[in-house]
């Protein structure tokens, strides 16, 4: 079974804060280390999910978007 | 060859200069730009007289700011002039977005009809300007326009201010009791009082490119859109912007990046392929080409003594969001009351202080959310990019990546909930106090009227329902609304459309800048009279009660 992702906007109306937040906390950071530092906040944010059929959902899209 | 042709108005030696004594008047505004020029009015509709100074003689060259949002209209409207604006001004409509080669998504602004002014129009800053130096001839015994008196000096006391000007005539003074600085990013006031001016300045440049088309370059010929780009292929990777404007001109904005030459960029040699670009093979003409780069940064303080820093003056923003010229309409709004209450004895100076707390607090807020579009346009680092790149790629199926995408965020009035002239609320309605009071049609003897064409140049009580009927206090107008009935000869809401954004039987206490004070309910009547006070920013009364 597979979950359904929000096709809501749940950001709103805190996104362009959350963008600016995210953003400002890869300042400094050379490309790795800002890589290192996204793999950290994705583990964090997956822990915080914790429901595995949301997570392998989020997989799927990402892999599926790619450019 | 540009469009549109500036009048020189003619230099008129002022009577200072026949007589050589220092003439006397409540104000003195330096600048006869939109903020001076609706400075003067809004303080000529209070009855105030004012004198501009402006080194020049011509309104806006070139169209500068274009975008004018639904709150500035309405302020326009309150001033007198919005349905000119209305009548030439153009609405686009249909948006859309494209990364590179691709269009992301777009989106279709539906009119908002139960309200006076659309969300915005697009008008040149040199209609803006040549309409509100007309309305301000309306009012030749209050406004005192003098074309080329530069203002060169200023001895500000606690009295008043004494303002030097220079003329092709020659040198004279005025003695003032205050001066506006309404006189831009760059002002001198603002130089020669050695203020700071802090901020962030960000390294782009952008070229601003005006150009005259007889066939738009849109799909439909009668819709307006507007076009971004976030890294179009015809443009090495920078944005892009096309929106349209009266006469057939388009706007058309390119991000150069920081190393552009200025002078080099601006060659119609190197514009024009950039233009075929975007329209194609449909004939343009040049009208006007700009190249800039932008700071956002404000003073600390917007008060200084004698001496208020209104506008650019007082603060600048990124174009992205048209937050500037709107923002500053704002604060005309905001100190044209505060400033007649003082002139005239009603209020102390302290209300004057309530300008610097409510304006600073929509400069922040504006500097906040341009800074934040300038980023999404302009990323710094690799990771950056990565991440606006991203964005852009969900956004084609993900809502909530669509509201990430910042191409600007437009101006939206602002709120003074919780600052000092507005009584707290403790109810879960939607309108609050600090809110520009919205707008909405109602009916008189079966005609439509304007909510906010009622409201605006004094306190007024704006009672819904007829359980809050007739609990203004003596001397203060009020306004009833009865939402239940559909009696003739009185306010009804026969569209319900007052039901739909107010409350019935409730009191919302409005300010003369149209925003609300205090919100009660008819049982909590007896707190106009405190929250009055306060919105004049009578603490002594206060204290008293």
């Amino acid at each position: 079974m597979t979950a359904q992702l929000s096709s809501k906007d749940r950001l709103s109306p805190h996104g362009d804060a959350f963008y600016e937040h995210l953003i400002q906390a890869h300042e400094g950071l050379s490309f790795d280390q800002s890589a290192a530092f996204n793999a950290r906040l994705i583990l964090l944010l997956a822990n915080e999910i914790g429901d595995i059929d949301t997570l392998t959902t989020a997989i799927q899209n990402a892999s599926n978007n790619e450019g | 060859m540009p469009r549109y042709k500036n009048v020189e108005y003619p230099f008129v030696v002022p009577p200072e200069l026949q007589s050589g004594a220092p003439g006397k008047y409540p104000v003195a505004i330096v600048g006869a730009g939109p903020i001076g020029l609706a400075m003067a009015i809004d303080l000529a509709l209070q009855g105030v007289r004012s004198v501009v100074l402006d080194d020049n003689n011509v309104v806006s060259v070139g169209s500068r700011a274009i975008c004018w949002a639904k709150r500035t209209l309405e302020i326009f409207d309150r001033l007198g002039v919005a349905d000119q604006m209305l009548e030439k001004g153009v609405t686009w409509q249909v948006g859309r977005l494209f990364h590179r080669d691709k269009e992301v998504y777009q989106f279709d602004l539906l009119p908002d009809t139960e309200q006076k002014m659309p969300a915005f129009i697009n008008l040149q800053q040199y209609y803006v300007e040549q309409y509100l130096v007309e309305r301000a001839a309306e009012f030749s015994d209050l406004i005192d326009i003098r074309w080329l008196s530069k203002v060169v000096g200023e001895d500000a006391r606690e009295d008043g201010v004494t303002v030097h000007a220079e003329t092709p005539e020659g040198p004279y003074s005025l003695e003032v009791e205050y001066l506006l600085a309404c006189d831009g990013g760059k002002s001198g006031v603002r130089s020669r009082m050695g203020l700071e001016f802090a901020g962030h300045t960000f390294e782009e440049r952008f070229l601003i490119a005006d150009v005259e088309m007889p066939v738009a370059p849109f799909p439909d010929e009668d819709v307006h859109e507007r076009w971004f780009w976030f890294a179009p292929p015809f443009h090495n990777g920078q944005s892009s912007l096309l929106h349209k404007q009266p006469d057939n001109i388009y706007r058309i904005d390119l991000q150069l990046g920081p190393d552009a030459d200025p002078v080099e960029e601006a060659k119609p040699e190197n514009v024009i392929p950039r233009i075929k670009h975007i329209v194609g093979d449909k004939p343009f003409e040049l009208d006007w080409v700009s190249v800039y780069s932008f700071t956002c940064a404000k003073l600390d303080e917007f008060v200084h003594g004698r001496v208020i820093f209104v506008g650019d003056s007082a603060h600048v923003v990124s174009p992205f969001g048209a937050r500037g010229g709107n923002g500053g309409l704002q604060d005309v709004d905001n100190l044209g009351w505060k400033l007649s209450s003082v002139l005239k004895g009603e209020a102390s100076p302290a209300l004057l202080e309530t300008y610097n707390e409510e304006r600073r607090h929509g400069a922040m807020e504006n500097i906040k959310h341009s800074s934040r579009a300038t980023n999404f346009m302009t990323p710094k680092s690799k990771m950056e990019a990565v991440f606006r790149d991203e964005v852009l790629n969900l956004a084609a199926t993900h809502p909530f990546a669509q509201k990430l995408v910042n191409s600007g965020r437009l101006s939206v009035p602002c709120s003074l909930e919780g600052l000092s002239l507005q009584t707290p609320s403790s109810s879960d309605h939607d309108i609050r106090p600090g809110m520009a009071c919205p707008d909405a049609a109602f009916q008189h003897d079966g005609e439509d009227i304007w909510l906010l064409n009622q409201l605006g140049g004094e306190f007024i009580v704006l009672t819904i329902g007829a359980a809050a009927k007739g609990v203004a206090p003596q001397g203060l107008k009020e306004l009833h609304i009865d939402i239940s009935t559909k009696r003739a000869g009185s306010a009804t809401d026969q569209n319900e459309a007052i039901k739909r954004r107010f409350r019935e039987n409730m009191i919302y206490l409005i300010r003369p800048d149209q925003h609300i004070a205090a919100i009660f309910t008819a049982e909590e009547a007896h707190n106009l009279v405190p929250a009055l006070h306060r919105a004049k920013a009578r603490t002594e009364l206060e204290a008293v009660q």
